[in-house]
């Protein structure tokens, strides 16, 4: 091994390294690709797939200047060009064969969501049970400003793409609505947040639930609000079509991005894109934009200032921290992210129905938080990603695939709820600070918990 | 104990608004709802009186899965989101037990009996539920933030939901109708049939008993001890983790006897029955001050009329469409403005 770049002082240090952790990754390596042999078969992806990890692992690479960009630019490299090469990878053993592109685009926004709700539990501490009525807003913000709804307002066009010029109602550019959308919906945050976000703890957690609940009951029966005739949100029915994303024909013409999603279709580098793949790409700048925001915010004296409320309110009160207004920017920030990514995927979708934003939800996104590790964007990216994927394809491969080998017949996605359930339950217990901790969420949740209570002694 | 150094006031929004505005917007609030209440009893008294009996019943059964929120709460500053779902279970044990005992068209002591005895059978199985839960859940995370214990409570709710999906399935368990619904009295032309009075005769009793056991008994004393200081109670020589385990105990039997009286009395129940109600009735524990066990009846009562008047009543009325709407509003006025309750203590929560 020789890096010019590494002073020659530390190349032993960085030799025997590379040895000692090649050696235990070698052996974790051969044990995957045997285990993933036997159960699912062998292809060259496999082998590809170990030598990426093994050289990711195995060199350290915080001791290179640059080497802490190393993992996040190989994993957004891979991100990017997961549509090409997702057709030829092989198959895990139980969990079946990896997520279409149509599920990473759900995988993708729902990990956005969670970020945002990172921001106010992980980095505030303050528990939110009601985090889908800002999804909820979101959306609905798209569904006023890019479909016919609106139809009594006259028409108003504005940049949309792939709607007849006729078509009555607000019509935006998609663009516009998602940062409406994050807007409105961080607005909405601080509505909510400024009377309580006063109470403390599970209070809190009780009023954001509140909120959580009455969201989409007004969004249900919002299709003639108190009796007046005026219609918000259409009822049960939901409102469709959301208008798709593009960039219209001028851009189009000028840089060679999409027009319109929708009837989107092209070939680049030998394979055929359709919609769905520029639906993920969209996805992905999104996540990036939100990811690189919450590793900001983390680091700002915002972020300190909420870290500081997290670990001790009195104490950081008394340090000089504002706790209304840092805690209420904790709620719009999150907000924001929620209501970005509600936006995008009602236009995704391209409808939005009351019946989507009901509290377990909320729950759901909670859970990505507390797997992956509350407070750590890394461990948000993963736990959301994990169970976007078992919601949206994850069980019903594990249950056909168990349904095979043993000739049962159970219904898995039917356990939904329970095996999230259960995920809480096992992560507080066990790892309360989540697959990937933050070091410094660690410590807290470890702080005295191990300690023998005095009524634990007696007797 | 580090939860109960905390005690410092914090700025409420009460605190920085002028003296007079809050029990002004108060009397007003009360005032309106008076003033509903009494147009519409003079414009249609017969609904009203039929709705106040529904809201009558169903306070009581909201009263007693209430009182195992505010049991759990005054011990161990813990909304053990569960107890709805522990409620749930117990009903749909008593609907299994009346299909399998053939309990349908028989009457008299013999029905009575049986009643009486899956009373016994429902609360000592949602007690052991509940004291199972605790004892596996929550007692470990006693010394973990307070995140924690909530988190894993709602992780609970959410598993034994999953348990009553896949024990009934989706659609609503339907309970034979056993209870006599002759009329005992009536009021204008409203009968006050003998189910809903079997229902009070039920948790009237129960509320005695209980209220006797934590005010007059050593192991009451024990519960309130440890509620006001863990620490301090184990020095006085009280086992604290049996007196919490007692506590989870009680509060179970309370949720079966309610699961009891809701399946009899509303003839059918479904899985996420219980999420729905156990928010409603920590809502109920809420208004009354939680901790405070007269306090969780009077919640559950205020809370069952305001829904059953909101649900019947036919002027200036939002509808059933709304009614979850109002009574988490209520939730969140009561929590910002008077976090203490209609009847309770300051709690630190709400400063």
């Amino acid at each position: 091994m020789n890096i010019p770049l590494l002073p020659p002082e530390r190349r032993g240090e960085f030799d025997s390294e590379v040895r000692r952790r090649g050696i235990r990754g070698g052996i974790a390596v051969v044990a995957g690709i045997v285990l993933v042999t036997i159960f699912s078969g062998f292809t060259l992806s496999l082998i590809v797939a170990a030598a990426l990890l093994l050289a990711i692992y195995a060199v350290p690479w915080d001791m290179w200047r640059y080497g802490r960009f190393v993992v996040p630019a190989v994993v957004i490299v891979l991100a990017i060009l997961y549509p090409y090469f997702r057709d030829n990878l092989f198959e895990l053993p139980l969990f079946g064969v990896f997520p279409s592109t149509d599920t990473a685009v759900t995988m993708t926004i729902f990990i956005m969501m969670a970020i945002g709700l990172n921001i106010v539990v992980g980095y505030a501490g303050l528990l939110d049970l009601g985090y889908v009525a800002f999804y909820a807003m979101g959306a609905y913000t798209a569904a006023w400003f890019a479909t016919p709804h609106f139809s009594q307002y006259g028409t108003h066009h504005f940049g949309a793409v792939g709607v007849n010029p006729e078509s009555p109602g607000f019509h935006l550019s998609i663009w516009i609505v998602v940062l409406l959308a994050g807007i409105f919906t961080a607005l909405i945050g601080v509505i909510i947040g400024l009377p309580t976000l006063r109470l403390r703890g599970d209070y809190l957690a009780i009023v954001t639930l509140g909120f959580g609940e009455i969201m989409p009951q007004i969004a249900r029966n919002g299709d003639d609000l108190f009796n007046t005739g005026f219609n918000l949100t259409n009822g049960a029915q939901g409102i469709n079509p959301i208008d798709p994303p593009g960039f219209g024909k001028t851009i189009s013409d000028l840089t060679g991005l999409p027009s319109d999603y929708l009837t989107f279709n092209s070939s680049f580098l030998g394979k055929e894109l359709g919609n769905v793949e520029v639906f993920y790409w969209t996805a992905l700048v999104l996540l990036l934009f939100t990811v690189f925001c919450s590793v900001r915010l983390r680091d700002s004296r915002l972020g300190r200032a909420w870290v500081a409320i997290r670990e001790d309110e009195t104490a950081a009160a008394a340090m000089g921290v504002p706790l209304m207004r840092t805690k209420t920017w904790a709620y719009a920030a999150g907000a924001f992210f929620g209501g970005l990514a509600g936006a995008y995927y009602a236009s995704f979708k391209g409808a939005v129905f009351p019946d989507d934003f009901f509290f377990n939800i909320s729950v759901f996104i909670l859970c990505m938080v507390i797997l992956g590790g509350m407070g750590n964007v890394w461990g948000v990216i993963v736990g959301g990603g994990f169970l976007a994927y078992l919601n949206q394809e994850g069980l019903g491969n594990i249950g056909a695939e168990i349904n095979d080998t043993l000739g049962t017949n159970i219904d898995v996605p039917l356990y939904q709820y329970g095996i999230f359930g259960t995920i809480l339950v096992l992560v507080m217990l066990f790892k309360p600070e989540g697959l990937i901790p933050s070091a410094r969420r660690k410590m807290e949740f470890e702080e005295g918990v191990a300690d023998q209570p005095l009524y634990d002694v007696q007797r | 104990m580090a939860t109960q150094s905390r005690r410092l006031p914090l700025p409420t929004l009460a605190g920085r608004l002028p003296a007079y505005l809050m029990p002004a917007f108060a009397f007003l609030l009360v005032g309106l709802l008076l003033i509903w209440l009494a147009v519409n009893l003079f414009k249609t008294p017969s609904e009203f009186y039929g709705l106040f009996l529904i809201g009558l019943t169903n306070g009581a059964i909201y009263g007693l899965v209430a009182l195992g929120y505010s049991l759990v709460y005054g011990i161990l500053e813990l909304i053990n989101f569960a107890h709805g779902d522990v409620f749930m279970l117990g009903g749909m044990l008593v609907a299994t037990m009346v299909s399998s005992f053939g309990l349908a068209g028989d009457s008299g002591a013999f029905l009575w009996a049986m009643i009486l005895l899956m009373l016994v059978i429902v609360m000592a199985f949602c007690a052991v539920i509940n004291t199972t839960i605790e004892l596996v859940a929550y007692r470990r995370l006693r010394h973990a933030p307070r995140l924690a214990p909530l988190i894993t409570a709602i992780g609970m709710s959410f598993i034994l939901q999953n348990v009553g999906l896949v024990w009934k399935g989706a659609r609503p368990t339907s309970v034979d109708s056993i209870l006599p619904r002759g009329e005992v009295f009536s009021i204008s032309g409203v009968a006050y049939t003998w189910d809903k009075l079997i229902v009070l005769l039920f948790t009237v009793p129960v509320l005695v008993v209980l209220i006797l056991l934590v005010q007059r008994t050593r192991q009451g004393k024990a519960m309130r001890a440890t509620a006001q200081d863990r620490d301090a109670s184990a020095m006085m020589g009280i086992n604290v983790n049996r007196t919490i385990s007692f506590t989870f105990f009680i509060a179970g039997a309370l949720a079966g006897a309610a699961g009891l009286l809701y399946a009899l009395y509303i003839t059918n129940i479904r899985y996420d029955e219980g999420f729905r109600l156990g928010l409603i009735a920590f809502t109920a524990a809420v208004v009354g001050g939680i901790g405070n066990l007269p306090g969780a009846v009077l919640g559950g009562l205020v809370i069952a009329m305001i829904e059953s008047f909101n649900n019947g009543l036919g002027w200036a009325t939002p509808g059933s469409d709304w009614t979850q709407s109002i009574i988490f509003g209520l939730l969140i006025i009561i929590l910002v403005f008077r976090p203490e309750g209609l009847l309770g203590e300051q709690t630190p929560e709400g400063g």
